[in-house]
């Protein structure tokens, strides 16, 4: 966990260059002159490097950056499924930890957010059970926020009956698909 | 592609397959009184490459207010029928006609409809089409018959939309009302449901979830133009029309709970509409623009309400049984169509919206979805299952005459049948 923190400070960084840039482009126009100057010799061959130039770091280092952990890397162990009795939106006290964990690690980093996806099972009409869905996610959401996550944290959202997690038509696959899915955003 | 168009039609229950067969008019039961028609098959109309005949036929069919007379013959609509002939047949009006390919590759499709009984000319026309025009001409064609043989308006040239799901996407379809000739609206990966006309039939609203929440968006049919209109925190559904198509009705969750708001077709202007601590969902304008039905748990289970566009006290209108969803209302602001759940069966019902007016089922089957009003108010297109596929069916008011919809191999569901105006 210690290691997420500098690593999404970096890209925090990267991102505040990338806005700076977008925002001092207007400005930039009629400093042409300035970039030719720059056209200095060695900056050709180490255009990819330029970088590597001012440090003692090899100018073979490649940093990689894999968005498919980035923010998520710290909760990706925790529980995240909340299943739910027929026509019913309590949380039971064995889905407890489950949200209290997800709760926690919202309290622990305000700039962590959470969609809390609300489901159904296939019977019954398509609105009604988004509305049914949207019920289950705001119940857990509002649980996690009396657990100490903030409300701008969490987004409580349904996919009604259009996104089973199990195909079927019996209970077992209905008791499978009345969940609520809690997932980083 | 005659091949893949190729029909069965089952009169009564019973499996009948005339040598015309063309379109899979599924009927069960008979309508009272039924007008005895012949449909002549329409010289050239093979090489035109559209069967016109059997097109006509089966919008007639399907309408419940035609029995289609058999009865061959060369006629056009130059032809003097002989009159005693038809007659005999027992047909009361015959057409026949033609599709003659012009010089500019268009097709020049006339018709003529006759009075057998009084061996009169009722009406004759004439139209010059491209060739992808070709299906919607035989449905003006019948469109025609009907409303010079019944006084009211044929909805065969209108459009339904529906939403397909197969091979991992979901696909909102344009087609026409018989369910053939279908054109992609819009393919995603995630769902899309709950789709609605405007009243002018230019565009789509409906809900899709393709940035993994529920956002409305509406769609210019013609151009593809789209936009989300709905997308605020939450969950954003249930779009619906208002008759001037300037305001939508949303559900919208944005102040926790599914509430019912008013927004201006831009996106902007919202105001909220219910204020509940229950379920408020499935908003429809009635057509007069000043009421809206929706659908409430409030007392305890999913039934219909209705509330004036300005808000203020809610009414509830139905009252059988525990789940009443998906409500739609007739163009004369008449009658209720919706979906009522009894044991496990969720079938479509209708309830005359005046004082008094009880619940009706018009099927027996047990997973019936979405009901739509055709705009002359004489048939409601919905889904249903059948065979273990998503199917759409149309149903007469009565339920006497159903006809199961030609669709291709991918389930089907969320039928919305279009306005007039093609």
């Amino acid at each position: 966990m210690k290691q997420a923190s500098p690593f999404r400070y970096h890209l925090g960084a990267i991102v505040a260059a990338l806005a700076l840039a977008g925002c001092s482009s207007t400005k930039l126009d009629t400093d042409v002159p300035v970039e030719s100057r720059n056209t200095t010799p060695g900056a050709g061959s180490g255009a990819a490097g330029s970088g590597a130039n001012s440090g003692a770091t090899s100018q073979s280092q490649v940093t990689p950056i894999d968005l498919t952990k980035s923010t998520m890397t710290a909760t990706s162990n925790l529980p995240r499924i909340v299943y739910f009795d027929f026509d019913s939106y309590v949380v039971k006290d064995e889905y407890r930890a489950t949200v209290e964990a997800n709760a926690k690690a919202l309290a622990a980093d305000r700039k962590r957010k959470i969609a809390v996806e609300g489901h159904t099972d296939e019977r019954g009409g398509h609105e009604y059970n988004l509305a049914l869905g949207q019920k289950r996610a705001e119940a857990v959401a509002k649980s996690m926020t009396l657990m100490g996550a903030n409300d701008s944290q969490i987004e409580a959202v349904s996919f009604g009956k259009e996104r089973p997690a199990v195909q079927g038509s019996d209970e077992a696959a209905w008791a499978k698909n009345r969940r609520a899915e809690l997932t980083p955003r | 592609m005659l091949k893949r168009r190729s029909v069965i039609a089952c009169a009564a229950g019973a499996l009948a397959v005339p040598a015309w067969g063309q379109f899979r008019v599924e009927i069960s039961g008979v309508g009272a009184t039924q007008l005895p028609i012949s449909i002549v098959k329409f010289r050239d109309e093979d090489r035109a490459g559209q069967a016109i005949s059997s097109i006509v036929r089966a919008d007639l069919e399907r309408s419940g207010v035609f029995r289609i007379v058999e009865g061959g013959g060369a006629l056009d609509e130059s032809s003097s029928p002989n009159w005693g002939e038809w007659r005999g047949r027992g047909s009361d009006a015959l057409a026949a006609g033609s599709a003659t390919r012009l010089a500019d590759g268009r097709f020049d499709v006339r018709f003529k409809l006759w009075d057998t009984v009084k061996g009169s000319e009722l009406i004759a026309q004439g139209n010059a089409v491209q060739a992808p025009d070709l299906r919607l001409a035989a449905h003006r064609i019948a469109d025609t018959i009907y409303e010079k043989l019944t006084g009211e308006k044929g909805v065969f040239s209108t459009r339904i939309a529906y939403v397909t799901r197969g091979g991992g996407r979901f696909t909102l379809r344009v087609a026409d009302a018989d369910g053939e000739g279908g054109q992609v609206a819009l393919n995603s990966a995630e769902p899309i449901i709950s789709p609605a006309w405007s009243p002018n039939g230019r565009e789509l609203a409906y809900v899709s979830f393709e940035s993994q929440k529920a956002v409305v968006y509406t769609q210019d049919v013609a151009t593809g133009n789209r936009r989300a209109v709905a997308n605020f925190r939450g969950s954003n559904s249930a779009p619906a029309w208002s008759p001037d198509s300037q305001t939508l009705a949303v559900t919208l969750s944005r102040d926790s709970g599914s509430q019912l708001y008013l927004i201006g077709r831009d996106g902007e202007n919202v105001r909220r509409l219910t204020t509940s601590q229950a379920i408020d969902t499935e908003p429809v304008f009635a057509p007069d623009g000043k009421t809206i039905y929706f659908v409430s748990d409030r007392g305890g289970s999913p039934q219909i309400y209705r509330i004036g566009i300005g808000g203020g006290a809610v009414e509830r209108v139905t009252f059988g049984g525990a789940y009443n969803i998906s409500p739609a209302i007739s163009p004369d602001g008449r009658t209720l169509a919706f979906i009522s759940r009894s044991g496990n069966s969720f079938r479509l019902h209708t309830q005359d919206l005046g004082a008094g007016g009880q619940p009706n089922a018009l099927t027996d089957t047990s997973d019936d979805e979405s009901p739509s009003f055709a705009p002359n108010g004489r048939l409601i297109i919905y889904a249903t299952r059948a065979q273990g596929r998503d199917v759409l069916m149309t149903t007469t008011l009565d339920g006497k005459i159903k006809a199961r919809l030609a669709s291709a191999a991918a389930d089907v569901r969320e039928p919305v049948w279009g306005p007039f105006g093609r």
